[in-house]
């Protein structure tokens, strides 16, 4: 194509004003108008600042040093500020709870009509169009806050869009959301894109929840260098994602380890159309049948016990009518359920973030329902979802010590212990800095390290892999594994990832409004169609391959996967410590 | 999220003329009639504001309970600072109405009637200011209010500023609590079972997370309106303004007239005060 491409950058390198290396280096790249592309990369790798050099938030907030020529939209950057290239690029920030800016719904819809100071009549007829293109009419007049995970992005989306811009920037738009809400929000993007003539630029590390939709272009990072800029069809065909510490999807990484040829298969990205050969079926029987089947334990004595409990807000329907639950000690525990459905309530009313209206609470065989949250704490590890409402102390090491000191263990004793956590989330590296400057991911490890140090019995972990690189990631799951299987230690983990799930937990407890719709093994929710849509699970990739070279038990194909995977990623993190 | 606070209008409120109102109307009603009202000391004047109060509160219709904290707090300052006026200066209402009628005791804090109708009248100012302000509390968003706020002169980046900040209020509550419950989860006993001392000591270490949390959503915030273009044109215009209807009209002009008749009875009253004893 002669095209000019919409953006463009030439041996474009920056360097953040406190920093010492650069955080980007020498990219190339050219984003033609109506693409749609992913950009992806370990944390650290430059993504996100990528991302701020195209929308301008870089110059306008962070200052550096740039070198190399960006042209965006025919025009050179560097005549552009953040206000011009506001009318080009649309953004969708991660956060997105925090990006919100009008009251109600309309309010943040019509925010950036508002400040053009566009009459009132057209404010009013752009939001309901927009409203109604992305079904949000019945919600003008609630907050933003209110709204589930999809809404919420649907508000952000619409927001952007009545600007009419042609290049929509999205900051990892699946962040925070459970698997359909996610898949709903990529097929929305998708048709967005053709609708409305965009050029969708996506910025996540979610390789197989993206790449649900088509996608034109992968653009990966690594240490601040394009280390590929090709069709996802090409990168998938090279280890390339894995060597750079990125998960690829999960059927790519089976159909490799069956040993199937994957250079010669057409639309490897696309696992719907996907076809295999009767030779590489027979690979993945074959391979599946040498696989040792996954143990599992068994367990015995109840430690958290709820009995009748009852809860609901000040002025809200109650959500846990007469609720029971018994979990046993030693049990790693996957608790999950769709965007707003009590998984956190219920994990708040156990620790005692919360009081129930009536029901009982044991720990072991004490009656802990008049406990304080510290009272509890001494048995309970629990780690929040949002790292900020946690870190209290500026310094790594004395974030991480906090708990021992407050207990008043020595300081030897202390920093031995500290270290010792710091080696295993990894973080021991960055012992002195402070946390200010850590990544999201990178605090979320700090609050897993506090509460891991403690040694507690019971371990809970709200969205515990959130942010996480894939080698962070295994390191930290083996590591929990570790205590689980030594000392019998019970974790609880509130998730939206299937593979965590399947990967890690015994037992998967399905929460939906406050009742239990299934309490199984993770295999066991996985083949039931009926709970996967009532609790906006999804099916893993795996399984679908396994149907496709078909074979009988495709949940048992994805189980031994799984733990061969998973062999592998604990050698690995073993050679890493 | 389970919001303590909340700057929704209660359905029982929707439909009422106070909720129908403007912004702007409510601001100037309410910013026009406490000057005029801190200014007289007219007593029948005073009443009739009361009067004109309470029909606001009446159309409010707000619940005993949303109320309720507020106006004993209220009350309590009110008595006290009743009570504090009349230790300083119990002979203010002499001075004021140039008579002297002791009602009881002698000396300096001798009461006359004198500071017993001055202290009633200070009285009234808070009783017809309660009712207009609650109803307005009650019946108006941040959102109306910033718009009606930029309708009468306010620059339109501070009127934002309030709304904001006034939207941000239930946030950084929740926040506290959540980050307070974080720490006693980490062990730092907080709860009754830990001395007053000890709690309050210790409530200093949840403003580090606290100030953290904040400056990052503020941070993310303000990233978001600028990549809106929030401030980047001399003017703004407002999703939420509304037009002026019957009922506004109906209102503003009772409001004048009523300001003209409490500045018509400076003249008549001879200065600010109503004298019963001359």
């Amino acid at each position: 194509m002669n095209k000019q491409p919409i953006i463009q950058f030439s041996d474009v390198s920056f360097q953040y004003q406190n920093q010492d290396a650069a955080t980007l280096q020498h990219i190339n790249l050219a984003i033609q108008k109506g693409e749609k592309v992913f950009i992806t990369g370990p944390s650290g790798s430059g993504k996100s600042t990528l991302g701020n050099l195209i929308n301008g938030v870089i110059p306008e907030e962070f200052s550096g040093r740039l070198t190399g020529r960006v042209t965006i939209s025919g025009q050179p950057k560097s005549k552009l500020d953040l206000t011009d290239l506001s009318f080009v690029v649309g953004t969708v920030l991660q956060d997105p709870d925090a990006q919100f800016v009008g009251l109600t719904v309309a309010e943040d819809i019509a925010f950036a009509l508002e400040n053009d100071a566009k009459p009132d009549d057209v404010l009013h007829q752009k939001v309901a169009k927009w409203a109604q293109r992305l079904n949000l009419t019945t919600l003008l007049k609630k907050h933003p806050q209110d709204l589930s995970g999809g809404q919420k992005q649907r508000v952000s989306l619409a927001g952007v869009l009545v600007d009419d811009e042609p290049i929509l920037l999205l900051d990892e738009p699946l962040a925070n959301l459970d698997p359909a809400a996610g898949r709903d929000s990529m097929k929305l993007l998708n048709w967005l894109a053709a609708q409305q003539d965009l050029t969708v630029i996506i910025i996540d590390h979610r390789i197989e929840e993206v790449l649900q939709i088509p996608i034109d272009r992968m653009i990966v990072l690594a240490d601040g260098r394009v280390v590929a800029d090709e069709t996802p069809d090409h990168i998938l065909k090279q280890d390339l994602l894995l060597k750079h510490g990125l998960r690829e999807p999960l059927y790519v990484t089976a159909l490799k380890n069956a040993g199937v040829n994957v250079k010669q298969i057409n639309h490897l990205s696309n696992l719907e159309t996907l076809k295999l050969s009767q030779i590489n079926r027979d690979r993945l029987v074959q391979w599946a049948a040498q696989q040792d089947n996954l143990v599992k334990k068994s367990s015995r004595l109840p430690i958290i016990s709820l009995k009748k409990l009852t809860f609901g807000y000040p002025s809200e329907p109650t959500i846990f009518k007469d609720f029971s639950l018994t979990i046993n000690q030693g049990e790693m525990v996957a608790l999950v359920g769709k965007n707003g459905t009590g998984k956190t309530t219920l994990i708040n009313l156990i620790t005692g973030f919360l009081t129930p209206a009536g029901g009982r609470l044991y720990l072991g065989k004490n009656d802990a329902s008049g406990d304080s949250v510290k009272q509890r704490a001494d048995r309970i590890g629990y780690v929040l979802q949002d790292p900020n409402q946690m870190i209290s102390k500026t310094m790594i090491y004395d974030e991480v010590a906090l708990g021992l000191e407050l207990r008043g263990i020595d300081s030897e004793t202390t920093k031995k212990r500290v270290f010792e956590t710091l080696k295993i989330t990894g973080l021991y590296p960055y012992r002195n800095w402070p946390i200010s400057a850590l990544s999201f991911g990178q605090k979320k490890r700090v609050t897993i390290a506090a509460a891991l140090v403690l040694r507690p019995e019971i371990l809970i972990l709200d969205e515990p892999t959130a942010g996480q690189d894939l080698a962070h990631y295994s390191q930290m799951m083996a590591f929990l594994e570790k205590l689980n299987r030594q000392r019998d230690t019970t974790v609880i983990m509130v998730t939206h990832d299937m593979n965590l799930m399947m990967a890690y937990a015994d037992r998967t407890i399905v929460l939906d409004q406050g009742q239990i719709l299934a309490d199984a093994s993770p295999a066991e929710v996985l083949t039931n169609s009926a709970v996967i849509e009532k609790a906006h699970l999804s099916q893993l990739s795996l399984q679908v391959l396994a149907k496709k070279a078909g074979l009988a038990d495709p949940i048992g194909f994805a189980e031994k996967f799984i733990s061969a995977e998973r062999r592998h990623l604990d050698d690995e993190s073993a050679n890493l410590v | 999220m389970n919001q303590q606070i909340s700057y929704d209008v209660g359905k029982s409120q929707e439909n009422r003329w106070v909720t129908r109102l403007t912004g702007m109307t409510k601001i100037l009603v309410l910013l026009s009639l406490s000057i005029i009202g801190m200014v007289s000391y007219d007593t029948w004047y005073l009443i009739v504001l009361t009067v004109f109060a309470v029909l606001f509160y009446q159309s409010a219709h707000l619940k005993w309970h949303q109320v309720r904290g507020l106006l004993y707090a209220i009350a309590a300052f009110t008595a006290l600072n009743l009570i504090l006026v009349y230790l300083f200066n119990p002979a203010y209402g002499s001075q004021v109405y140039g008579s002297s009628h002791i009602l009881i005791g002698r000396g300096f804090f001798a009461l006359t009637w004198e500071e017993l109708f001055y202290l009633l009248n200070m009285l009234l100012k808070y009783v017809f200011i309660v009712p207009l302000i609650l109803a307005f509390l009650f019946t108006t968003n941040p959102s109306e209010l910033a718009a009606g706020m930029s309708r009468i002169g306010f620059p339109y980046k501070i009127s934002y500023a309030v709304e904001l900040s006034l939207r941000y209020i239930p946030d950084v509550i929740r926040d506290f609590k959540q980050i307070s419950l974080a720490q006693q989860a980490r062990g730092l006993e907080m709860s009754k079972k830990a001395g007053l001392w000890n709690r309050l000591k210790r409530s200093t270490q949840i403003l580090i997370p606290l100030v953290f949390s904040s400056m990052d959503k503020i941070e993310i915030t303000t990233r978001a309106m600028k990549l809106r273009r929030f401030g980047t044109k001399q003017r703004r215009t407002w999703y939420m303004t509304q037009k002026l209807g019957k009922i506004d009209y109906l209102v503003l002009v009772s409001t004048g007239l009523l300001i003209a008749v409490g500045i018509g009875l400076f003249w008549v009253d001879g200065g600010r005060f109503y004298n019963p004893f001359k």
